[in-house]
């Protein structure tokens, strides 16, 4: 288009965009400075938010985000990762100095997106300043011809005779400016001479859905950011008929941000009273398969009343502005250990980890004191003891059909004296004689509900206790139950969130509201009116044709329906 | 519960999915021949155009101008003022007889299994292949784009066919995780989106297809102005010399530039501008999807976001679709780099349905596969 008076008004009210935009005309503008210091800062900056940076980082962002999805991540999957370790010992370690473990957090990963945002806040400033300027803007003059523009429509209406052919054009024009001005458009009048002309422009809700789109991006970056250090996530097991308390104490494991303080949690209680799960039945479709799990929980405010809540999968409950998830679930055994004098040394029900989907689990019993020599047991429980061909034991449904547990018995020291953390749930047999089971001469303990047997070597006695209520029927409720459960804060979620809902928003009208001018324009000719409508797009807007058409055909409906018959 | 009747609903579906899939094929083959047919028209109305014009340059340009106006109308006619393209109406006929299989399919497994049929992989490809067919379906009451019922079509059995081989699984009870509303709507707006995709991809590639045709045509026009000009000052003009003339070859008959049907679509810039139209209700869609889906992780999981492989690839796709965007903003990009952008942002897509469901470990372990 060639320049024009307008070009001055239009730079004002169009959208700014940075100088490598596929709208703005190529200007060599990114060339090599010859500026000094201030001239390659102004150059470097200039580079930094152009449309193809922003392009290239974004398409380094996904690149860089792969690798995360191939390799295990600590933040993940830790299990995942030490399995990587063991499995390739020689690329691990390599792997492991590029983050290939962390990925989400590496130095190269935080770089390229950081350097997205500092390009995005240096595009998005300016351009925010410029539209609220162009906000307030006047639609640009009407260009001398408009004939040039994308989209043109020229009609021409006769007077009647002895018609005020001057009063004619000006109510047609007036007409325009109602009509554009109904329809949502910012109008201006810009006569010249007998040329009477309507300039018109609409749509900068798109400009600004862009600008609330990129400024909610980094709304969302802020608040995962800062909210990040406000979160906690820990874990605790519960068993059913017993208390967590939110303290670090009860926890097995707590991950708190940086700004959270372990000392000042919520103070509230947690008792399990039943976990309830449903099996599908024996030969149906999926049998065996678990589901409707809830934890019943009788739940206390520090000072209040007990409550009693639930937690289901996908309903977590709200504590105190905590939100406590089901994560798992299992058997523990109850199991009593008596020394050769019938004393009870160790009595607890003992949360066994499931192996498998029929819950055949895995368990470990540490008795430090009370016995001549520190006593571990290893073993198995199964809900539903069967047998495989091979010989070993298996569960064969995941509900208590015919519970048994299987015990190894090592003696010896179990290494927890020296202060050394061990996990409860496994047990390291160095330093320890195997007493029975496999490489042994002796059998594996066997019992069900109820039986007591007699530990090898003489130790004593070992007694698994039926904790069904008095008359029940078959083994239910023989074995307690315990659940896993995680809870979080995250104060900052509902930030993210709204953060996200404006950035969508944003990016509806960024992309569909469409941003066009429209010009109408009025000449008084020998006994006629020459009317012109003109439309020009700014951005993508594959309506023009028919938005500017369909004004043609109403306004020129309206100027007949008032009294100016049409001759053609 | 086992079933005691000879049929149960389960199987009426894999019948109704089976023959929905052999219409596709059918459907594929109808819009195969009218794709040759259409090259066929084209060249044939090529031939007295080009010995009405003399001198290249002023024939094949303007006449592939012509023709690409032409086309870019036949793209917006409305239903009755279409194109008469008989092979088009079977194939399109034939798609609409199959999603009506595919519909009652996906329905009757709904049924069956007494949830919306969109639990495990076989499921997903189900309903994501029914709401590909649905939305080209859909938008041709607005665009003409038979054209691209051969990409579609084929896709659709290649997909479906493959899911139904590979990925059945029998119906079993939900798990506790995927009882939640967020289900029905995060699942429902991907394959939306994925949808939306698909067709930003099939026009994408017929545009850089498009684009290579028209560079080569015009270079080769080109070449023969140049002879032509070199020719002129020692040559009289006479009638009929210019094809005769050595670069007259070169321009009469267009060196090889794709298929011929590419002579009577739109022009690249109408498939890159349709092609964007897509992909940007597309982006909305999946924008949508990763937001619930956060929201459902939330809940299910205990955190919004977490980086599980899906998730990753989830971002992925999106920031490859932000990308996409972007690109046709930029100077340098708009056209067939960004085309590219779009083909890989689709590929992506396809990718993290099949690839990251069925090798990659993480949380959304719901293929139903072991
Ligand atoms: C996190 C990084 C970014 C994302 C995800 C992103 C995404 C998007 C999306 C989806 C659009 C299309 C919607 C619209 O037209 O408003 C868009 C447009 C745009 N973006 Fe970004 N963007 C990012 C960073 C940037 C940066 C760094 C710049 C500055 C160089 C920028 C400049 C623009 C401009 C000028 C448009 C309008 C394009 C047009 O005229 O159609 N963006 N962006």
């Amino acid at each position: 288009m060639s320049p024009s008076r307008s070009d001055a008004d239009s730079a004002v009210s169009d959208p700014l965009r940075p100088s490598d935009h596929a709208d703005t005309a190529a200007s060599g503008d990114i060339t090599n400075p010859a500026l000094g210091f201030v001239g390659w800062i102004r150059w470097g900056w200039r580079q930094l938010t152009s449309m193809r940076t922003a392009l290239v980082l974004l398409l380094l962002l996904a690149i860089a985000a792969v690798p995360g999805s191939l390799v295990p991540q600590r933040s993940a999957d830790p299990n995942g990762v030490t399995q990587y370790f063991a499995d390739n010992p020689d690329l691990a370690p390599v792997l492991d100095a590029l983050s290939m473990f962390d990925v989400y957090a590496s130095p190269w990963f935080s770089a390229i997106y950081i350097l997205l945002f500092i390009s995005l806040i240096g595009c998005v400033i300016p351009r925010t300043a410029h539209h609220w300027k162009a906000l307030r803007a006047r639609p640009p003059r009407t260009p001398a011809r408009l004939a040039r523009l994308d989209v043109h429509r020229s009609e021409t209406l006769e007077l009647n005779s002895g018609e005020d052919a001057a009063a004619a054009a000006s109510a047609a024009i007036e007409a325009a400016q109602q009509q554009l001005k109904k329809s949502g458009y910012r109008v201006e009048r810009y006569d010249s001479g007998s040329a009477l002309s309507v300039s018109a422009e609409r749509g900068y809700l798109r400009e600004t859905g862009n600008l609330v789109f990129h400024g909610a991006l980094v709304g969302v970056l802020l608040a995962v950011g800062i909210g990040g250090g406000f979160t906690y996530t820990g874990q605790t097991v519960i068993i059913e008929g017993r208390t967590f308390v939110n303290t670090l104490l009860d926890y097995t494991s707590f991950n708190p941000g940086r700004f959270v303080d372990g000392d000042t949690l919520a103070p509230y209680a947690l008792t399990l009273d039943r976990f309830d799960v449903t099996y599908q039945p024996l030969g149906a479709q999926g049998q065996g398969q678990a589901g409707d799990f809830v934890a019943n929980l009788t739940t206390e405010h520090s000072g209040g009343e007990p409550q009693s809540g639930e937690v289901r999968v996908n309903h977590p409950l709200e504590m105190a502005g905590d939100r406590i998830y089901l994560m798992g679930n299992g058997y523990a055994p109850t199991l009593t250990i008596r020394d050769p004098e019938g004393e009870i040394v160790f009595s607890e029900s003992v949360p066994f980890l499931p192996q498998d989907n029929n819950m055949t689990s895995l368990g470990v019993v540490k008795v430090p004191d009370g016995l001549a020599d520190q006593l571990g047991l290893v073993g198995f429980f199964y809900p539903t003891q069967a047998e495989l061909h091979t010989g070993a034991f298996t569960s064969a449904y995941p509900a208590l059909g015919l519970p048994v547990v299987s015990l190894d018995v090592y003696a010896g020291d179990l290494g927890i004296d020296d202060g050394t953390p061990r996990s409860v749930y496994t047990l390291d047999p160095t330093g320890m004689d195997k007493l029975s089971g496999r490489g042994t001469d002796v059998e594996s303990i066997e019992l069900a509900p109820g039986e007591t047997a007699d530990l090898p070597g003489g130790y004593g006695s070992i007694t698994f206790e039926n904790e069904a209520p008095e008359g029940a029927e078959g083994y239910d409720g023989a074995v307690k139950r315990y659940v896993s459960l995680s809870i979080h804060r995250d104060d900052a979620a509902g930030w993210v969130l709204a953060f996200a809902v404006l950035a969508t928003a944003g990016l509806l009208a960024a992309l569909f509201v469409p941003r066009r001018r429209l010009w109408v324009k009025v000449t008084a000719d020998d006994g006629a009116l020459r009317l012109e409508y003109a439309g020009l797009a700014r951005g993508e807007d594959p309506t023009l044709d028919d938005a500017v058409t369909q004004f043609a055909q109403r306004h020129l409906a309206s100027l007949q329906a008032s009294k100016y018959p049409r001759v053609d | 519960m086992p079933e005691t009747t000879g049929l149960s609903l389960d199987s009426v579906s894999v019948l109704l999915v089976w023959t929905a899939i052999a219409v596709y094929a059918l459907a594929f083959i109808a819009y195969a021949v009218d794709l040759a047919r259409r090259g066929a028209v084209a060249v044939d109305a090529q031939v007295p155009q080009r010995e009405l014009v003399g001198a290249g340059r002023a024939g094949i340009i303007p006449s592939m101008t012509a023709q690409e106006t032409k086309a870019d109308a036949a793209l917006n006619a409305p239903i009755g003022q279409r194109q008469r393209l008989v092979w088009a109406r079977i194939g399109t006929s034939l798609t609409v007889l199959g999603f009506l299989f595919h519909l009652s399919g996906d329905v009757t497994r709904g049924i069956a299994a007494g949830r919306v049929p969109w639990s495990n992989m076989y499921e997903f490809a189900l309903t994501g292949t029914l709401l590909i067919v649905a939305v080209y379906l859909g938008v041709l009451f607005r665009y003409d784009l038979r054209f691209l019922g051969t990409f579609i079509t084929g896709l659709v059995v290649v997909l479906l066919g493959g899911a139904t081989l590979a990925f059945y699984v029998e119906i079993v009870p939900l798990m506790d995780p995927l009882k939640s509303v967020w289900l029905v709507i995060h699942v429902f707006v991907a394959s939306l989106a994925t949808a939306l995709f698909a067709l930003a991809f099939g026009l994408s590639v017929l545009q850089l297809m498009q684009a290579r045709r028209e560079r080569r045509i015009t270079a080769a026009a080109e070449v023969e102005a140049e002879a032509a000009s070199a020719a002129g000052p020692t040559r009289p003009e006479a009638p009929g010399d210019a094809s005769a003339a050595p670069g007259g070859g070169v321009g009469t008959a267009p060196p090889k530039s794709g298929p011929r049907f590419l002579g009577t679509l739109p022009g690249a810039d109408a498939l890159e501008s349709l092609a964007y139209r897509f992909a940007i209700l597309g982006f909305i869609f999946w924008t949508f999807t990763l937001i619930a889906g956060s929201i459902w992780a939330n809940d299910a999981w205990g955190r919004y976001w977490g980086f599980d492989t899906k998730e990753v690839w989830t971002f992925v796709v999106w920031v490859l679709y932000a990308g996409y965007i972007h690109a046709r903003a930029t100077r340098g990009w708009r056209g067939s780099r960004s085309a590219w952008l779009s083909i890989i942002g689709f590929t992506a897509v396809m990718f993290n349905f099949t690839i990251v469901n069925m090798f990659f470990k993480g949380l959304h372990a719901y293929s139903g596969l072991s």
